[in-house]
């Protein structure tokens, strides 16, 4: 029996000519014409950006339903927990570990400021508006929920003229009725979109966050991803709109959370990403874990790859 | 001096015939090494689209029918990117290519392969159009669920541009060249031994 090449040593057997150069260029021109043609035949996808002025017109009732969540405090977005929101209980861990609560809050909201008063401030020659405001700030913690409470109970029967205004029969709002029905407006105008983006009076401004964490609190904007099968349940954000592949290579990742025990845990999220930390750190280390490093020799898959060396050594 | 050092051991450790060799071992002639450099190709054409691209900023590919069709470029290259790196590094596992003092360039290979999603990641969240808004806020979730998202906030478009156009590109392939240079140090894997070889 002969002695296998040592794997650390200059080869001692037979060579080719090759030119890595020619390699390169001819790859480069297959690729090149590869991508021209299939964007040719298939171009990108550009689904346009949801506003929050075309949210209003589009659904002004989920747009009010979900302001007043907002200016209640009780949205999704209030209750986050870390990095937007002190709410206590409301991170994920991995087991006893929380990464979530251990980064703190940096991106402070207030959604109740944030998104309904502040916008309302900015809007001017409304006297009885900015009055509602005052009002409402003024008054007592108990009688504002009374106040939303019955407002949120009367939108089930509210209609919207046009799709332009909101009105609510008649009850005991204060001054939710006329604050809701000036932030619809407003949001309709375009007015609402402009504000949350330079909220901290930049005239540059590049930070989202406020007006998305707005749109993610309504229906509308998780209604359109279902029809562009992105929901989660949909495997998620690999996928991108219209028939495109996506982002392929998050199949694993998005895979966890078709199934149980991520499916259903109120943990998900950090525990997904805990277990493909795990997983990638494998990955990397391949070539140092005892039994993986030895996997592909028993394979035996590279009889396949170097099947021409194979066939010319052993006849 | 120290350059006289670094050029002394740059030269011994790559010497020309190693790093641009006119042959290579005869078990290299086989289908599956034509993906790492198909990666290396489609790597070429990503950065050269996505300069094209920024010349004229993140906005313009949705107004411009050449910008449009330079997105479409930008697209599928990086979709063919991904798919020739995917192979190819199936390719090296199935060889062990690891073997004979190779584990640094599996490492720099797979690394290169994760940072190379995080560069997609954050192009797609720099479209500015529907599919951006959604992988942000669906994204935010896992991020902010282990406490990255406090410093990396997908929902701040001038972050993830910054990310996208230049630190992970720069990342990407500041490894890509040690990757290729290791290749070139080391020389390719040879085989597992044959039937009736030890």
């Amino acid at each position: 029996m002969s002695a296998a090449p040592d794997p650390g040593a200059p080869w001692p057997g037979p060579f080719v000519r090759y030119d890595l150069i020619k390699e390169l260029v001819v790859a480069l021109g297959v690729v090149a014409l590869l991508t021209v043609a299939l964007t040719v035949l298939f171009s990108s996808p550009d689904d346009p950006p949801v506003t929050i002025q075309s949210w209003a017109r589009a659904d002004p009732s989920d747009f009010v339903a979900t302001a007043v969540t907002e200016l209640a405090g009780t949205s999704e977005v209030a209750e986050y927990g870390p990095p937007y929101t002190h709410t206590p209980d409301a991170t994920q861990k991995i087991g006893p570990l929380d990464l979530q609560s251990a980064a703190g809050v940096r991106i402070p909201i207030d959604t109740a400021q944030d998104f309904v008063l502040e916008p309302l401030r900015t809007i001017p020659g409304s006297p009885r508006l900015q009055f509602a405001v005052g009002s409402y700030e003024a008054a007592a913690p108990r009688l504002r929920e009374a106040w939303i409470g019955a407002y949120e109970a009367a939108l089930e029967g509210a209609h919207f003229p046009r799709q332009q205004a909101v009105v609510v029969p008649g009850g005991r709002y204060g001054p939710v009725a006329p604050m809701m029905a000036a932030l619809l407006a407003d949001a309709q105008s375009g007015g609402l979109d402009g504000v949350l983006l330079a909220g901290d009076h930049r005239f540059y401004q590049t930070n989202y966050t406020k007006p998305l964490l707005f749109l993610s609190g309504g229906e509308y904007f998780e209604e359109r991803a279902e029809g562009q099968h992105l929901l989660g349940t949909q495997w998620g954000m690999m996928n991108e709109t219209g028939s495109y592949p996506g982002q392929v290579w998050l199949w694993l990742y998005t895979f966890w959370y078709q199934i149980e025990p991520f499916l259903e845990s109120p943990n998900a999220d950090a525990l997904v990403f805990a277990l493909m930390g795990v997983l990638s750190l494998a990955f990397v280390c391949i070539p140092f874990i005892p039994g993986l490093k030895t996997l592909p020799r028993h394979l035996r898959l590279h009889r396949l790859i170097w099947r021409d060396h194979y066939r010319e050594v052993e006849s | 001096m120290w350059t006289t050092w670094v050029r002394e051991r740059a030269v011994s450790s790559l010497p020309p015939e190693k790093l641009l060799p006119d042959r290579q071992p005869s078990y290299v002639s086989s289908w599956i090494y034509v993906f790492g450099v198909a990666t290396i190709a489609a790597l070429v054409v990503v950065v050269l689209s996505g300069m094209i691209l920024g010349l004229a900023g993140p906005a313009w590919w949705h107004t411009s029918s050449l910008g449009r069709f330079f997105n479409g470029i930008h697209l599928w290259s990086v979709e063919i990117f991904f798919f020739a790196m995917v192979v190819h590094l199936w390719g090296k596992f199935f060889m062990g290519a690891w073997r004979g003092g190779r584990g640094r360039t599996w490492v720099t290979g797979a690394v290169t392969f994760l940072i190379a999603i995080g560069a997609a990641f954050t192009g797609y969240l720099s479209q500015q159009n529907f599919d951006s808004q959604w992988i942000a806020s669906e994204g935010k979730d896992g991020l902010n669920s282990v406490g990255i998202g406090a410093f990396f906030n997908v929902a701040n478009f001038g972050q993830m541009y910054t990310w996208h156009v230049i630190l992970l590109p720069v990342a990407v392939v500041a490894l890509v060249v040690w990757h290729v240079l290791l290749v070139r140090r080391h020389g390719v894997v040879p085989p597992y031994p044959a039937k009736g070889q030890k």
